[in-house]
């Protein structure tokens, strides 16, 4: 119902949170929230929380990489997080901040995918992601984005024995982030760019762009929304988030 | 000597919980959010006692929108239907205006969207609640109308009575200082309308400030305070 | 017979409790419910619109309870997604919060009830619907009084209560007898009773006495996580 307050707010050049254009809410990371999970992790952006869990299985390599493991990213939209969330299967929204998350992770190689091979062309470790929203006040994206790299970093191996998992006992390996992506998520609002929009104002954008980088090198895109950007949006938000990614690397200490 | 305070097991304005006993005996009377259980006044709502002679009630901090006949509510236009309209109006149900509810005469065959189209916001009054929960507005009185402009907000609607405030005190205090026109609906529905976005924001913030803290007790001052501060600031 | 558990607590101990409510803005009641390793999280959203319309009741709500696991929060990965299991416990939760609920104020309304854990050892039903006691409380909804539960059961010839996951696995001295209850302190009635063993009717008695004392001070808890909230903001 307050659509078009927002957007006179954004006319106006403030945001209904008070915060600048550029401006992230408060973000906090905490890792650990679940002693079942080989590692996990919380993200809390403003008041949107997600939470990730990493469990890791033992898999078959692709034949095309036989000398290599894998991640598996799924993400639920859990219905105790948005009123609008319906109970069922992952739906295209839950499907693609799935896909957005795999594709930071895996273009960047964040993981070393070679670091997972148990016996070349026959078994491999597969990383599997899942991302669960607990509360969603906009921005999922970045919050699961951030959660998952928290979880990774660190995230530890059961020990084999004779190929096959023993659940009560981790090995001293741990998945080390060789590189460390971070995504930011833009929106347009009558011509002008917001980062981190909240559920407020994702309701009313135009469009949307997450942009996954480290480092100065952009490692995946995805554009969202019914509307388009110019190419001098384009370069504008890639400049800032370049930027940002300095400072919100912080939050990931590397182990 | 046995005075009636003995059976009361509460204060004025405490908080209590479903299941918790506010009194015994027969010397008090439950109310809303009260029920009788044999010898004992229970509270079925977490929420603030209130002590009104030998009437309990408890009040909801928390929920949302119930409707009750006369509430002033504004409401969004739904759908169409062949004699009214369907208004959402926040609660689990779109309540029912008929078009005798909007003029005294019309045309048959005459065009709804005249009067009212998809998403126009009007402030209406609830006359009827049935018995299966279907809500009755009209528009026929005094203070009801279509809204022009402006901004709408959402509060809880447990909050609307202290953003109001004793005989309206609050809600006139933060129109003096914002310089906005406000109507607050009791399903937490608020319009503001000022000369510019400066004073609307200032309303909002002193509005959802309420909202964060309408229990506790020296409010009126705080907002008093956060309302001069934003008049300077201006 | 066993002699001692697993974690050295006494056959009537509760493992550690935590409780908190309010952790899901969006939704209009939230809690967590924490039981030594056992978190469970509810949310409820509610009275709102059912659809689709056939299964709406036009005498009174329908309570829906959904019950989840996340893929982690078990030892080896649970596929994501309903099963056999879940579809069984969202329905015994269901059950277990009616009682305490009158939903004839609500006639072809829903209230929904989300429950995920988090973090599995044992008892996750229970934590499950003593956080959804929370939750809809929370939400404003009326209510009798909060529902408790807690697991109880036969271990190696003991009877004990909450057990974790070491005891609901053991083999020996005759294995484990697992029974999942809930209890409303206010009218002394069990809403949840399910039983996975074999047991003889007195030790099963003696399961339900001690389980009742476990969930006495549970309520208090649940209690306390509701009043809390309030204290906070002032």
């Amino acid at each position: 119902m307050d659509h078009e307050y927002v957007i006179s707010l954004i006319e106006n050049n403030t945001r209904i949170d008070g915060r600048n254009f550029n401006d992230y809410r408060d973000i906090k990371i905490e890792t650990g929230i679940s002693k079942n999970a080989d590692g996990s992790a919380r993200c809390i952006i403003g008041d949107t929380e997600v939470i990730v869990g990493i469990k890791m299985d033992i898999g078959q390599p692709y034949p095309d990489s036989a000398d290599e493991g894998s991640i598996v990213v799924g993400a639920e939209l859990l219905p105790l997080s948005n009123p609008e969330f319906e109970p069922g299967p992952p739906g295209t929204q839950a499907i693609e901040l799935a896909r957005i998350i795999d594709r930071g992770i895996r273009e960047s190689k964040a993981v070393s995918f070679k670091k997972l091979c148990i016996k070349k062309g026959e078994k491999c470790w597969m990383v599997f992601i899942d991302v669960y929203t607990i509360n969603d006040d906009g921005n999922l994206i970045d919050a699961g984005a951030l959660a998952t790299l928290a979880a990774l970093n660190g995230a530890r191996f059961h020990k084999l024995e004779d190929d096959k998992i023993n659940y009560n006992e981790y090995s001293n390996d741990k998945i080390k982030l060789e590189v460390v992506p971070i995504t930011c998520t833009f929106g347009k609002i009558n011509g002008k760019i917001i980062l981190d929009p909240n559920s407020k104002e994702e309701k009313v954008l135009d469009a949307r762009l997450s942009i996954a980088t480290s480092n100065g090198k952009i490692y995946a895109l995805q554009k969202g929304g019914d509307k388009g950007f110019t190419m001098e949006e384009i370069n504008h938000m890639i400049d800032t988030a370049i930027h940002k990614e300095k400072e919100l690397k912080r939050l990931i200490k590397v182990i | 000597m046995e005075t009636q305070n003995e059976n009361i097991l509460v204060k004025p304005r405490e908080i209590v919980v479903p299941g918790q006993v506010l009194a015994n005996g027969i010397d008090y009377l439950p109310n809303d959010g009260t029920y009788r259980d044999k010898n004992d006044i229970v509270s079925s709502k977490l929420g603030l006692v209130n002590i009104d002679g030998r009437v309990l009630k408890v009040v909801s901090l928390t929920g949302s929108y119930q409707p009750k006949e006369n509430d002033v509510v504004i409401g969004r236009i739904a759908d169409m239907g062949f004699s009214g309209w369907y208004v959402d109006i926040g609660s689990a149900h779109q309540a029912n205006l008929s078009i005798r509810d909007v003029v005294d005469f019309i045309d048959r065959g005459a065009d709804l969207a005249r009067y009212y189209d998809f998403d126009d916001l009007l402030v209406a009054k609830i006359v009827k609640i049935t018995r299966f929960k279907n809500v009755d507005i009209t528009m026929k009185a005094q203070g009801l109308r279509k809204l022009k402009g402006g901004k709408i907000i959402e509060i809880t609607p447990t909050k609307v009575p202290r953003v109001i405030g004793k005989q309206g005190s609050m809600i006139s205090m933060i129109k003096d200082h914002s310089k906005c026109n406000i109507i607050v609906g009791q399903n937490g529905r608020v319009w503001i309308q000022g000369d510019n976005v400066a004073d609307e924001i200032l309303a909002t913030k002193a509005i959802m400030k309420i909202e964060e803290a309408s229990h506790v007790d020296g409010l009126t001052n705080k907002i008093k305070e956060l309302l001069e501060e934003g008049r300077k600031n201006a | 017979m066993l002699e001692k558990r697993t974690d050295g607590r006494k056959f009537e101990e509760l493992r550690k409790i935590e409780a908190k409510v309010g952790i899901i803005k969006r939704a209009n009641g939230s809690a967590m419910f924490k039981i030594g390793d056992t978190i469970a999280i509810a949310a409820v959203y509610g009275p709102r619109e059912l659809h689709p319309r056939f299964l709406q009741n036009p005498e009174k709500g329908v309570l829906r309870c959904i019950y989840d696991m996340t893929t982690f929060s078990v030892s080896e990965r649970k596929k994501p997604g309903p099963n056999r299991r879940s579809t069984e416990i969202s329905l015994v939760t269901e059950k277990a919060l009616l009682p305490v609920l009158d939903l004839s104020m609500y006639p072809t309304s829903v209230i929904d009830v989300f429950i995920e854990i988090i973090q599995a050892n044992s008892g996750t039903r229970c934590a499950g619907i003593t956080a959804a006691s929370m939750a809809l409380a929370h939400a404003g909804i009326p209510m009798k009084d909060l529902v408790s539960a807690v697991s109880v059961g036969k271990v190696g010839g003991r009877i004990m209560v909450d057990l974790n996951k070491d005891e609901e696995d053991f083999k020996e001295f005759g294995g484990a007898t697992d029974i999942p209850i809930a209890y409303i302190p206010r009218n002394g009635e069990f809403t949840l009773l399910q039983l996975d063993g074999e047991i003889h009717k007195e030790e099963l008695i003696k399961a339900l006495e001690i389980g009742r004392e476990a969930c006495k001070i549970i309520h208090k808890e649940q209690q306390k996580a509701l009043k809390e909230i309030y204290k906070e903001i002032e």
